[in-house]
């Protein structure tokens, strides 16, 4: 009896028969493997597994302890559920690149040192770009190529990072970090860019909105947690990130107002909420990163129901602009009801899932005498409500008819987010058994009536606002089009100000770098592009008078 | 028949089978003598080395007894050198034969003999323990070598020819006004014998041009920026089959040269330490990978951008040398052998692409994916080795050398070593962008996957590539035996 077979390596050998596959058999095997592979994760016991020479470095590919595992269950429990969305579709490229690249992020939450990591992270960066090529349009795979070229740079600097820090310690072994250097300041932004941390988060928003229907469902889930696994891991306690965590909280929420594309409002709400995840590693203490793990978990869940809502909507339609849809209740109802469960899921809703692993963060902030960081956070929690509770289900499902008369989504779909949802609902209803998982002990309770309280004044409160103004924007039809006007009334008044700030600033820093890049870009073309001077053909006395100078230089240098 | 007595045949037998060569008529026996003996040169070097590691290998040419006659002294690094040019011949040539059948349909019989020439050459350069030999067999590989360029079909490889033969022997006259000057001090030309008489001259400005005059000269054949102007037609306009070779080859054995005289011939604390040598070579490796890597990324002759990414990739190697440690070294060989594989797969699958469509622009290339799958996926694996992305061999060359400059201080050159990866994935990922993401033009040919004499070899070079990435014991094992026999100043230590 093998006591340790590596979840990842399964996956990837999985996935070659999944290429093979076609009609009926890939969909049997599509539920069949990662259903296996779950319950090789769900039957791994804490230990070192799999260790094994490479040149002087020891490698663990397999470690396993509670951190890890809460990780892998969600990993195995959202491949399932994005596979059945998924099983529809007739592209095998995708489904073996969302196998490998769940391998990928599998392999990195087992990974016991930093090559190991560095492999798997890598292998994620290949594989996960084919969900968002494969949506095969001329914007998709620009998106893409910047999304490999960011994630390129990143592993880049984790490899020279990684390096550093052999260097300077002699381990390999992934813990946290303690050293002060080069090294550490490597791997972090490395690990940064993949949680999105602005400002190294466009790639985030400009990918996964152009991302496939079905791609979008992993691409949420996998990338930025393991970015937030790895920062528990190796980075507690590092007091600049609670700040960094903060801004992304808000950034996400702010920026979220301007966007018109359902999926990409979603895409910013997912580094807000990955910001709240970042500020709780910056914490470090036990229940902020119990509360990490435990939001990890829900997020994964929640805001792939809110995709599979979004996307089931775009599959449907056809289209994705707030703008041109509305009223779609009555023609997906079922859609509709199950993308409002994700919706006050993140809204942190009692008995919804997000209320039970939120709070945690914002009670450790609390409970760490961290009074801006705690009223920040609530607030950026009001406005996700805002946005993905009342905003976009408003605009999608409910307001104005567009005409649109879609049939409600593939079977398919619907058990996928089905399961989702009622994750969503026990947890929130359960939270012990979560909490049971958790890496840490933790004494918490959320429904107190304190946390009930607050939660319930912050929501109500909001959606009150959001109605009143509604109602008095609603009465004249005519100006219901304009949206500009709309959000700008809609939105509170804070919000549009800084909204308008930033983009200001972000306009004018982005206009003048583009002209600074377009100078470069000239310039470079002029010297290295076709006919310039240094990549024309040269005559040969020119040659040889090169051949003198270098000679000369040498001379020169020797006799000196 | 020992192993020492075996060494020299494996120069010897590509040697005198091409002067046989010349004779065959037919596009059959030329080719079959012609792998034969590059199968059996391979064979031998193989043996050579794994007798190498041990200690030198030292062989007395006529029984001449050093430093009179002619030796032949192998130790770790030149018998590496010998494997890898010799066994890239042997995997390359099952692969040339239908490519030259198209791009050189007659006389082949002289066309290959010219190429055993060549091949020979180089296998006589890396096994030779006598200065002035070097000098002898990297004219007769080189005088072969502008031959076979222009046997180019582009009228344009005559001339790229011509320009090779000229700055070619301005290199060669360089080297061997080096060698002059050493045996006008010294009076020996034996390398062992050099090494132990050069210390007590090593302040004579004599000794100091000698060394000048050999680095430029082989600096020219290494193609390392300012002096690789040469290279970029030479391998463009050559056939297929001869870029191939060139570009796995030549510009190593080169390294190889500069290596034995920088470290062996004159002591590395004279080369590096006494002279400023190794600022010089990093300052030249940096501009070479910068430049090259950029001037790739706007080409649009592929073939072009591959020659361009060579000069960039001879930066590398000059980069790990001028960090005069042994793991800098080791990277530098390292990175000598697993270029050969990337270079090799990556013509090769160029040269495939040529054979089918007949044109390497890359226009030429759009749509391409759909039509040729499998050449433009070991198109795109050989490149994703060029980039340096693990598994595969040029992850490993990127590690060592990663490793040396933070090893060395020089952390900086990290950042340098990123960028220029960086730059090397735009540039493959221009041909693979428009190989899958753009539509064919609509005049183009009607265009079929290459047949699967030629699809084999390349496929066994982009295994190789990442077999090498994944199993490091040969590479890595003999680059650095290589590197400390080099590092220790005599070949192979104390003989």
């Amino acid at each position: 009896m093998i006591d340790f077979i590596h979840p990842s390596l399964v996956l990837i050998a999985g996935a070659l028969l999944l290429a093979v596959l076609q009609g009926r058999a890939r969909q049997v095997w599509q539920i069949a493997l990662p259903a296996f592979v779950l319950l090789i994760i769900l039957g791994l016991e804490p230990g070192l597994y799999g260790q094994m020479g490479f040149g002087a470095l020891e490698l663990v590919p397999g470690r396993v302890d509670k951190l890890s595992l809460v990780f892998a269950y969600i990993f195995g429990i959202i491949l399932i559920i994005g596979n059945i969305y998924a099983l529809h579709v007739d592209d095998r490229v995708q489904h073996v690149a969302a196998m490998v690249y769940a391998s990928g992020a599998l392999g990195v939450v087992l990974a016991g040192d930093l090559v190991s990591l560095y492999v798997f992270w890598e292998l994620m960066v290949i594989s996960s770009v084919w969900l968002i090529w494969q949506r095969r349009t001329d914007v998709s795979w620009r998106a893409g190529m910047r999304y490999m070229l960011v994630h390129a740079f990143g592993g880049m600097l984790l490899l020279a990072g990684l390096l550093a820090h052999y260097q300077a310690t002699g381990s390999m072994a992934f813990e946290a970090f303690e050293t002060r250097g080069w090294s550490f300041y490597l791997i972090l932004v490395a690990f940064m860019i993949n949680a999105a941390v602005p400002p190294l988060h466009a790639w985030l928003t400009d990918a996964y909105p152009e991302a496939t229907v079905t791609g979008a469902i992993f691409l949420s889930a996998l990338t930025t947690k393991t970015a937030v696994y790895t920062l528990i891991r190796g980075f507690p306690g590092t007091e600049i990130l609670v700040w960094l965590g903060v801004i992304m909280a808000l950034y996400g929420v702010v920026y979220a107002v301007l966007a018109n594309d359902i999926r990409r409002l979603l895409a910013y709400h997912i580094i807000s909420q990955v910001g709240y995840m970042v500020a709780g590693v910056g914490m470090g203490t036990t229940l902020a990163l119990s509360g990490v793990s435990a939001h990890a978990f829900t997020h994964i869940l929640y805001k792939a129901l809110l995709l599979m809502g979004a996307g089931a909507v775009l599959h449907m339609t056809g289209r994705s602009k707030l703008t041109e849809l509305g009223g779609l209740y009555r023609w997906m109802p079922i859609t509709f009801v199950l993308y409002m469960v994700g919706g006050l899921s993140i809204s942190a809703f009692p008995l919804f899932s997000g209320f039970v692993s939120k709070t945690m963060i914002v009670e450790a902030a609390a409970v760490d005498y961290r009074s801006w960081v705690f009223l920040l956070l609530t607030m950026a929690s009001a406005g996700t409500f805002l946005h993905t509770g009342l905003k976009l289900p408003y605009f999608t499902f409910m307001g104005k008819d567009s005409g649109l008369r879609p049939r409600e989504a593939p079977r398919n779909m619907l058990i996928a987010m089905g399961i989702a949802a009622v994750f969503c609902f026990l947890i929130g209803i359960f939270p012990q058994a979560l909490y049971a998982i958790l890496p840490h002990e933790v004494d918490y309770n959320a429904y107190t009536a304190g946390h009930l309280l607050k939660e319930m004044q912050l929501l109500l409160f909001t959606g009150l606002g959001f109605f009143l103004l509604l109602r008095h924007v609603g009465g004249d039809a005519k100006i219901s089009l304009d949206t500009d006007w709309f959000y700008r009334r809609l939105g509170p008044v804070l919000m549009v100000a800084a909204r308008d700030f930033v983009t200001a600033v972000d306009r004018s820093f982005r206009a003048r770098f583009m002209e600074a890049l377009q100078w470069a870009l000239a310039a470079s073309h002029e010297r290295f592009g076709h006919g310039g001077r240094l990549a024309q053909s040269w005559p040969t006395g020119s040659m040889a008078l090169w051949t003198m100078l270098v000679l000369a230089v040498l001379l020169v240098l020797f006799a000196l | 028949m020992t192993v020492v007595e075996l060494s020299p045949f494996s120069m010897l037998v590509p040697l005198i089978a091409s002067a046989v060569c010349a004779l065959l008529p037919g596009r059959l026996w030329p080719w079959l003598l012609t792998f034969a003996a590059a199968a059996a040169s391979a064979v031998i070097a193989a043996i050579t080395l794994a007798a190498a590691m041990d200690g030198p290998l030292s062989y007395a040419f006529g029984n001449w007894e050093p430093p009179i006659g002619i030796e032949y002294r192998i130790d770790a690094a030149n018998a590496f050198v010998a494997l890898l040019v010799s066994a890239v011949a042997a995997v390359i040539l099952p692969w040339a034969k239908t490519s030259v059948d198209q791009e050189v349909p007659e006389r082949q019989g002289p066309f290959y003999a010219l190429f055993l020439l060549a091949f020979a050459g180089l296998m006589g350069i890396t096994l030779t323990g006598d200065a002035f030999n070097v000098f002898v067999f990297l004219e007769i590989s080189s005088l072969a070598t502008y031959a076979l360029i222009a046997h180019g079909q582009d009228r344009r490889a005559l001339l790229a020819a011509f320009r090779y033969l000229i700055m070619g022997t301005v290199g060669a006259t360089f080297l061997l006004i080096g060698i002059g000057f050493l045996y006008m001090m010294t009076g020996t030309l034996n390398m062992v014998d050099l090494a132990q008489r050069l210390p007590e001259l090593r302040d004579t400005a004599t000794v100091e041009v000698a060394l000048a005059f050999i680095v430029v000269g082989m600096g020219l054949k290494l193609a390392l920026l300012p002096l690789h102007l040469w290279l970029p037609n030479a391998y463009t306009y050559a056939p297929s089959f001869i870029s191939v070779f060139l570009a796995a080859t030549a510009t190593k054995v080169a390294l190889y040269v500069l290596l034995r005289f920088t470290f062996t011939v004159f002591a590395p604390d004279y080369s590096f330490v006494a002279l400023p040598l190794a600022v010089v070579l990093m300052a030249l490796a940096i501009a070479g990978m910068v430049v090259g890597s950029w001037v790739a990324i706007y080409q649009a002759n592929i073939k072009r951008m591959l020659a361009y990414s060579s000069v960039a990739q001879v930066g590398y190697m000059v980069l790990g040398v001028s960090l005069v440690s042994v793991t800098g070294l080791t990277a530098a060989l390292l990175h000598m052998f697993n270029h050969a594989l990337m270079k090799a797969a990556l013509f090769m699958a160029l040269g495939t692409i040529a054979y089918q469509v007949g044109s390497v622009r890359i226009e030429a290339f759009r749509g391409l994916g759909k039509r040729m799958p499998w050449t433009l996926t070991a198109f795109a694996l050989a490149g994703v080795s060029l980039i340096g992305l693990p598994p595969t061999a040029g992850f490993i060359s990127k590690w060592y050398l990663i490793s040396a400059a933070v090893e060395s201080g020089h952390a900086w050159l990290v950042a340098l070593i990123v960028i220029t990866s960086m730059m090397a994935l735009i540039y493959i990922w221009r041909v693979l962008e428009a190989a899958w993401f753009r539509q064919p033009a609509e005049d183009a040919p009607a265009v079929t996957e290459a047949p699967l004499r030629l699809l084999i070899p390349v496929w066994v070079l982009v295994a190789a590539n990442f077999y090498f990435g994944i199993d490091t014991r040969l590479n890595v094992g003999a680059a650095t035996a290589a590197a400390e026999a080099l590092m220790g100043g005599i070949p192979g230590g104390a003989p």
